[in-house]
């Protein structure tokens, strides 16, 4: 065979052009900044309430839970894999935990009563690992196509969360459920401060932990990463499994945010989440990107959003606009970065 | 011969791909009825001779004639197909589809003339055409049955069958042994008997040259991209056969990291392997490594030799035997196994499963090694920066810095972070599988080198290729065909020995060498 002759490339790309391409792929992950700093100017010129810390720490409380999401799925596709199933998870997960804790008579929704009500919100973690460990089994075991498990996972419990609550909104809620969605800590909410907290956290653990940067490793090239020794099953598992429990725990802000679950809590968000994944500079096919450039993408589609309502656009124009932001920063982050989005 | 115009006359033919010479004014001539062997080791031009005997390519210069008239104008597929039919090395054969439409793929109407855009396929006709096809070619298979229940060898006819219902009298057949057992490549070999009395002509390419001496009467040499030698097979003995393959080499340019009049280290054994097997690649394999050595285990593609050395980085779980490092047991199929118990890796193809390109050549080079980084499972950037510094100039690494995506960087120095990556964890056993695959003569220098010198610090290094090169630094090289060591050789063997053994037509092994294989 003539094919390791003919595959044989001569040395290319020479360091001197190297050193350009390399600081840009650097700050690649900074290139919505100047987007976000661009809305804010806009934000600014349209209207004097947008600087305020009232309007700013409400589109912060609101980006909440969609950058939970967006922190799982950054992970999940860092790690080369998709769960579409977070969006169902958000709000399965709640609902699960009340119909487990709730006294099976006297309210409007009755649950089985057979944990007492401290234990909501652990159950309601537990139910999201256990979301990830199935949708795990079944693409890491059993070696099912991860989009369509989870798209399965995404429909099947959706289904289950309008059996269970019978398609309406639970409003009594216990107040453990109650109290990280709606208090406030040193003035601003404290979602904001656990968000805050947990990309840190997560920010820190892709860079300087070692199965942090095994994610990258295994995105990039699984079989690589099994050659050189790491355990690729184990750590894409509990990456689902962590990515479960996360959409989980948004499930409890949303709940506490709005003092109830209602019937299609999380209801299409999937599509913002990759969208702000995306656009934040996380690749779609494994391998790449930061939890910093998705936090910058998540802020970018809420800062869109209040933009336009300061600025007296209709509502109605708000999906529109969304399509819109999402299409113009991806075309901003392919220049800004230089590189192809395959 | 009677027919004075042969079914393929090729002269003079020349094609560059970019700086890369594939084929330099080669020739073949193949008269009709007869059955003609290509032999030449990688890289002899072998491929690019098929693909432009069968129209994928055109030759740069050079006349292609077919039973005496000028080949047809590219892309004219049909033309190509009505003059020379071809089975390739891999499958074309689509599983899920059945024989009968395998057979008439795209061309379901009468006739064989493609169906009109609306004309529905009649299924009926379909499969009385493809058994009058198969039954012209005394092939024995069901037209109905789907091509994925079909045996290999089954497979093959079918293709054969298909490739000649174009009208070809003349076929390539590009390694058709490869993935035959014994009894495959009988019945293989005997229907090209009866096509051949029919007078169907065939171009056979093999590595396994004893299939060359039975099927053929006629054989090619290629090296380097030239034509060395045409002759009629019983006029050519075997060694004659691989001295043309393999060329003269003088001893006195011999490299320098050559394992060549070196004494040979006695040291403790590091690596153990006893009878180990696996299913379909290989079996009851036996070697034994010295500190201080290199042991080489040659093959060709089919051999088995590579899966042999994936496996004792435990990519893959043998069903047999047992593999021992530095006196203690490994436990086989884990790949954090066996760098615990100090094998370093160096895998067949980078790109597949050596590197993560996007990512830098110190993360690349420290993938092995991050628990060694920093306390409590964190990687420290700056002892990542340390380790991949002292990786970049100890393997001569040319890289702007340890910061730069891995693939930025050439071929050669690509492979040296795969090295550096392999040699992290500082093992008692490195094994390289084809350790200089496609790098310049200058890299592949500097890797042997590197190789070399892990020998020479007392440790064993087992370089698994089919490069003679790559095998030339090696104290002894093992041989492998077909799933078994076949022949053991100390260094200074002669080129012709090794490529004899590793074609399967070497003599026994002799009683002097059997002791070190168990």
């Amino acid at each position: 065979m003539t094919s390791t002759d003919l595959g044989r490339h001569p040395d290319t790309l020479a360091p001197a052009t190297g050193g350009r391409r390399i600081d840009l792929a650097r700050y690649r992950d900074l290139s919505l900044v100047p987007v976000l700093l661009v809305l804010g100017i806009i934000g600014f010129a349209v209207s004097p309430a947008f600087l305020t810390s009232d309007n700013l720490l409400g589109v912060g409380q609101q980006a909440t839970e969609l950058s939970l999401l967006v922190l799982a799925e950054a992970l999940i596709l860092i790690a080369g894999r998709m769960d579409l199933s977070l969006e169902s998870t958000i709000g399965v997960a709640p609902v699960l935990a009340m119909w487990l804790v709730l006294p099976d008579h006297g309210g409007r929704f009755n649950g089985i009563g057979l944990f007492p009500t401290w234990t909501a919100i652990p159950l309601c973690l537990a139910i999201g690992a256990l979301i990830g460990a199935v949708n795990g089994f079944l693409i890491l075991k059993l070696r099912l196509n991860g989009f369509i498990v989870t798209l399965g996972a995404l429909t099947l419990l959706r289904g289950l969360q309008v059996a269970v609550s019978q398609g309406q909104s639970i409003v009594n809620v216990p107040p453990s459920f109650r109290y990280l969605g709606s208090s406030s800590w040193l003035g601003a909410p404290a979602a904001i401060w656990i968000c805050a907290l947990l990309f840190l956290i997560g920010g820190c653990a892709l860079g300087w932990l070692r199965h942090g940067r095994a994610l990258y490793a295994i995105g990039g090239n699984a079989e690589a990463a099994r050659a050189a020794g790491i355990r690729v099953d184990r750590i894409v598992w509990t990456v689902l499994i962590l990515g479960g429990t996360l959409a989980a725990f948004a499930g409890i802000l949303y709940t506490g945010h709005y003092g109830s679950i209602s019937a299609d809590q999380g209801n299409g968000w999937i599509f913002q989440v990759f969208a702000a994944t995306v656009i934040g500079g996380v690749s779609l096919n494994g391998g790449r990107g930061t939890l910093f450039g998705a936090l910058t993408g998540v802020l970018t589609l809420q800062l869109v959003v209040n933009v336009m309502t300061l600025a007296g656009v209709p509502p109605l124009w708000n999906q529109f606009l969304n399509g819109a932001i999402i299409i113009l920063a991806l075309i901003v982050s392919r220049f800004a970065s230089g590189e192809k989005q395959e | 011969m009677a027919d004075p115009s042969p079914v393929v006359e090729a002269d003079g033919i020349t094609k560059r791909f970019g700086a890369t010479v594939a084929l330099s004014d080669a020739r073949i001539t193949v008269a009709p009825g007869e059955s003609h062997a290509l032999v030449g080791r990688n890289g002899a031009g072998k491929s690019t001779l098929v693909s432009i005997l069968t129209g994928l390519q055109q030759a740069d210069a050079g006349t292609l004639r077919f039973n005496g008239e000028p080949a047809p104008a590219p892309g004219d597929t049909d033309a190509w197909r009505s003059r020379v039919a071809c089975v390739y090395q891999r499958s074309t054969v689509i599983p899920a589809l059945t024989v009968a439409e395998n057979l008439f793929l795209n061309r379901h109407g009468l006739n064989g003339q493609r169906t009109g855009l609306l004309r529905p396929v009649s299924w009926r006709r379909l499969r009385t055409r493809a058994a009058g096809l198969l039954a012209e070619y005394g092939v024995d298979v069901d037209p109905r049955l789907r091509a994925e229940q079909l045996t290999v060898e089954q497979r093959q006819f079918v293709e054969i069958a298909r490739a000649l219902s174009f009208g070809a009298r003349f076929i390539i057949l590009d390694e058709p042994t490869a993935k035959l057992d014994a009894r495959g490549i009988e019945l293989l070999f005997a229907k090209l008997r009866e096509l051949q009395r029919q007078g169907v002509a065939f171009l056979f390419i093999s590595h396994h040259l004893q299939e060359v001496y039975d099927l053929c009467t006629t054989v090619t040499v290629y090296r380097d991209a030239r034509h060395i030698l045409t002759a009629p097979v019983t006029e050519l003995a075997h060694h004659a056969l691989v001295e043309a393959m393999t060329g003269e080499r003088s001893t006195a340019t011999e490299p320098a990291w050559s394992a060549g009049g070196r004494a040979t280290a006695a040291g403790a054994a590091l690596l153990e392997v006893a009878d180990l097997g696996l299913a379909g690649a290989y079996r009851s394999c036996s070697l034994t490594a010295r500190a201080g050595e290199v042991v080489g285990l040659a093959g060709s593609a089919a051999s088995g030799n590579v899966r042999l050395g994936e496996t004792l980085a435990g990519l893959h779980r043998p069903h047999t035997g047992t593999v021992t490092v530095a006196g203690r047991a490994v436990r086989t199929g884990r790949v954090p196994a066996a760098l615990a118990a100090g094998i370093g890796f160096v895998p067949e193809d980078r790109h597949l499963q050596g590197l993560v390109p996007q990512r830098s050549v110190a993360e690349n080079a420290t993938l092995t090694v991050t628990d060694q980084l920093g306390p409590y499972g964190t990687v420290l950037p700056s002892r990542t920066r340390a380790f991949a510094a002292r990786m970049i100039s100890d393997l001569d690494i040319k890289t702007p810095g340890p910061a730069t995506p891995v693939a930025a960087l050439s071929g050669g120095n690509q492979q040296k972070v795969v090295i550096a990556r392999a040699l992290a964890t500082e093992p008692h056993v490195l094994v390289a599988v084809k350790p200089t695959n496609g790098v310049d003569i200058k890299s592949k220098e500097s890797l042997l080198g590197t190789v070399r010198q892990v020998a020479d610090a007392g440790r064993t290094a087992l370089i698994v290729s089919d490069e003679l090169d790559d095998l030339r630094v090696c104290d002894r090289v093992l041989a492998m065909f077909h799933g078994r060591i076949v022949a053991e050789f100390p260094a200074g063997w002669r080129d012709e020995q090794l490529v004899a053994a590793m074609e399967g037509v070497a003599d026994p092994i002799e009683p002097k060498d059997r002791h070190d294989i168990h």
